[in-house]
């Protein structure tokens, strides 16, 4: 009963692994940042301004860890951001114009989210569309849709008042008096959380890293590879509904001509924290990390009276340094 | 044919003497040496792991040696880099052909130094085809320099590679198992082409697991085993069970025939199958504890009716019959219900998630059965079947965690296998299934599908060697341009008599 070799080396899990040494490259890249705009930029440290960094890092948090499920599996999702939008002007529909209560309206959010993925899915799996070629036909699509079925003009909230309670306001702190921490960022942390937890325990999970790995030998397994793509595909479009559902919050509109970008910095999130773009490596922890990055970078850029889009020219330089930080340690392992 | 062996003051092609390398964990060679002379082919001999492909890395650069130093015609050398070795007259002939598929023959050949005109600016097409007709007429081989890469045969694609070796007027030739996608006729004729460099000066270092092979073609054998060098020797006059037992450090037994008696229980009847003008009109019957083998020549659609049977390409007609029902199998996914198993030559692509560990790669296609409520997976239960599996298979690996990337190809063998057995598939299709595999890991994966077979599984053995099909097969079917030409007992079947079938095209046959 009694296997030396076999339990030995697996019980000591010695080697620290790839991906977490990328995290661990991420977590250190947001630790110095932290320490440089607290030493250089004034009231950076003060609490307010975290929880400012926090409330900003939520949606692009969301829509990294909506993202993450697919480049795991080796796919692409360009229409995270405007599937986003659509999600946010069927919030706006549901609960503004057909006056329906809030869960209804959190709930067609995130269906019309699920529903756009698995269309996307389907015709990745089904009409063999590369991923790359049939998301960026969702985002125009989603992108068009959201303009017409609204007017293109913004749906307000103002009927729905407890709307503001999906991200911009603080329960905590209704418990906690002084714990000022905006829903919002607790619900990115309970999506990173959950999706953290799909990803390594679940069968899901362990088919979409198996997909990511090596999509052939998965088929050639027996796997209904059509059938989990399809669900991964409509697993990031839920995401994407919800992070609708926290911006259209936080602006207290369906802003409908908004959206369109944001696919490109969660991708870089997901970039940035590790995920290999080709697919079989990742960890949510890392987006997250990578997500946070970002919005330190505008944060503290901005409270030193930096020009904002400086921010925008650090976040390329640094996409290419985790990336190539990533092979180099690749290459070493 | 005198052999030519060490003459006097010529200096040696290649002299390397107590060549070290290490990499993170593992020795990879210790006090390594081997020298080539001028016109001589030199085997290189050892199981996987030996430490054959590292010594090729340093002696074309891709590797730096930690110790020991190379001589290349007396001097001293340090080969810093790929182009280095080019320099010096070193070339490779990968296993894995490094071809650009979309590029014509010609645009292989002289990728990088293309003939040019117009101050540089525009390739020469025409003298680059020119050259490459040359290079082609040299070797006596019909290849279209204008014909693209990918639409060749693999034999074809090698020959390519070998053209763009001899194209840098290399002195000395690594050849790494270069006959392992060829068949009987392209032996011969790559054979043809090697005599003829070596006439011609050219040193050949020829890396293969075919002994018969190697006993042709090579003049000295030089063999390794576990990164340190065991002995040089004269090629003439060393037995086969000589070279083994320098490989293995023990004698093996000599091959022998299937064992055993396939029962009278059909597992699977293939009736009629048809694709295209891949397949043609197949049937044929497995049964219970059989092996089954299928003989034939690369491109006889042995590998294609595997393929259709188990749902991975769609057939034009035909019916297949599992355990006396028929089924349609649509996909891998309906066959793997159906019990069907299908074990690719092509490991690495088909058979294993290389990049994920032992235990995800053997329980893969049992996953949903290792879960709590369909979603959570149970890995402790995982872990432990995985080593269990490994435990009987006798997988070398350090623990069921280790990527099976990093297995010798055995090893990854055994995985998929378990794979499969974890899955409870009784029929198992076996396509090359020692491809890559060294001669002692070769002798135990027989074992294995002999065992299997006395446990009451149906087992189809695909093999392009036909002393592997002798040795395991109770019956062999061979094919040729898509059609079975014979069924041979394996008992009494000869090498001569699958070939003469292998080569029956239909013109013949009527």
């Amino acid at each position: 009963m009694t296997d030396t070799t076999l339990t030995a080396s697996a019980d000591k899990p010695g080697f620290i692994t790839t991906a977490a040494l990328q995290k661990a490259v991420a977590f250190v890249v947001l630790i110095v940042l932290l320490g440089f705009f607290s030493i250089f930029a004034p009231n950076f440290a003060a609490w307010n301004n975290m929880v400012n960094i926090m409330q900003a890092t939520a949606v692009n948090g969301v829509l990294g860890v909506a993202v993450t499920f697919v480049i795991i599996s080796a796919g692409i999702d360009l229409s995270v951001g405007t599937m986003m939008t659509l999600t946010a002007v069927t919030a706006g529909i549901v609960l503004t114009n057909l006056g329906m209560p809030l869960p209804i309206g959190i709930l067609g959010a995130m269906l019309a989210g699920a529903l756009m993925g698995a269309i996307n899915g389907v015709v990745i799996a089904k009409l063999k569309i590369p991923p790359f070629i049939a998301t960026l036909g969702m985002m125009q699509v989603s992108r068009g849709l959201a303009l017409v079925v609204s007017g293109a003009k913004p749906i307000y909230f103002n009927s729905t008042p407890g709307y503001q309670y999906i991200s911009p306001e603080s329960s905590i702190s209704l418990i906690i008096p002084g714990l000022e921490i905006p829903n919002g960022v607790l619900v990115m942390f309970g999506v990173a959380l959950i999706s953290s937890i799909v990803l390594t325990r679940t069968l899901l999970g362990r088919y979409i890293f198996a997909l990511g790995s090596n999509e052939e030998a998965a088929r050639l397994s027996g796997v209904n590879v059509d059938f989990w793509k399809i669900v991964t595909y409509s697993i990031c479009g839920m995401i994407s509904g919800i992070a609708g559902l926290l911006i259209s919050s936080r602006l207290n509109s369906a802003q409908p001509a908004l959206g369109l970008g944001y696919e490109l910095d969660a991708i870089a999130a997901v970039v940035i924290g590790g995920t290999s773009l080709s697919g079989g490596r990742g960890t949510v922890l890392g987006t997250i990390i990578g997500a946070f990055i970002m919005s330190v970078l505008t944060n503290g850029l901005r409270v030193m009276g930096v020009q904002e889009e400086w921010k925008i020219v650090i976040t390329g330089i640094i996409i290419i340094i985790a990336v190539y930080v990533d092979n180099v340690l690749r290459k070493k392992t | 044919m005198s052999s030519p062996g060490p003459s006097g003051d010529v200096p040696m092609l290649i002299e390397a003497r107590g060549i070290e390398k290490s990499f993170p964990g593992v020795r990879a060679l210790r006090g390594v040496d081997f020298d080539l002379h001028r016109g001589e082919v030199h085997a290189l001999m050892g199981e996987n792991g030996a430490g054959k492909s590292t010594l090729m890395k340093i002696l074309t650069g891709v590797y730096q040696p930690d110790a020991g130093e190379i001589r290349v015609e007396g001097k001293p050398v340090t080969i810093t880099g790929p182009h280095a070795a080019q320099a010096l007259g070193i070339g490779i002939i990968h296993q894995e052909l490094y071809l650009m598929n979309h590029l014509t023959a010609a645009q292989n050949i002289f990728i990088g130094r293309e003939p040019r005109y117009g101050a540089g600016m525009f390739v020469d097409e025409k003298k680059m085809n020119a050259d490459a007709a040359a290079l082609f007429n040299r070797m006596q081989v019909k290849i279209d320099p204008a014909a693209e890469v990918g639409h060749m045969t693999v034999a074809r694609q090698q020959l390519v590679e070998i053209a763009k070796a001899l194209s840098f007027n290399s002195k000395v030739l690594i050849m790494d198992e270069p006959t392992s996608a060829l068949n009987a006729a392209e032996v011969e004729h790559l054979f043809a082409i090697i005599r003829d460099l070596r006439s011609r000066g050219v040193g050949i270092v020829y890396i293969s697991h075919k002994m018969d092979e190697i006993k042709r073609i090579s003049d000295r054998i030089t063999v390794m085993r576990d990164g340190q060098y065991v002995g040089t020797l004269p090629a003439e006059g060393t037995s086969i069970s000589k070279i083994i037992s320098m490989m293995v450090g023990r004698e093996l037994a000599d091959a022998s025939r299937a064992e055993g008696e396939a029962r009278a229980e059909v597992a699977l009847r293939v009736t009629g199958l048809n694709r295209g003008a891949v397949i043609r009109d197949v049937s044929f019957e497995l049964r219970k504890g059989e092996i089954l083998g299928f003989a034939g020549l690369m491109g006889a659609g042995r590998t294609e009716v595997a393929r259709a049977i188990f749902g991975a390409d769609q057939i034009d007609s035909g019916t297949i019959e599992v355990h006396g029902k028929e089924q349609k199998i649509p996909t891998p996914r309906d066959a793997v219900k159906a019990g069907l198993a299908y074990l690719s030559e092509d490991r690495k692509h088909f058979g294993l998630v290389t990049p994920m560990s032992v235990v995800d790669n053997v329980t893969m296609a049992s996953w949903p059965r290792f879960t709590s409520g369909g979603v959570w997976m149970r890995n402790s239960a995982l872990r432990k079947t995985a080593a269990d599996y490994v435990r009987l298979l006798k997988v070398k690996t350090p623990s069921v965690d280790q990527e099976t990337r990093l297995l010798s190809g055995g090893n990854q063998q055994k995985v998929v296998i378990a794979k499969w057995l974890l899955r409870d598939c009784d029929i198992l299709f076996f396509d090359e299934p020692t491809r890559g595999i060294d001669v002692g890991a070769k002798a135990e994966i027989y074992k294995m599908l002999q065992g299997l077979a006395a446990d009451g599984k149906a087992i189809v053995v695909i093999s392009s060697e036909l002393e592997e099909v002798l040795r395991l097969s109770h019956r062999i079917v061979v094919m040729c341009e898509g059609r079975i030409t014979g069924e041979l007992d394996g008992r009494t079947a000869t090498q001569e008599s699958i070939m003469t079938l292998a080569t029956q095209r239909q013109g013949k046959a009527a």
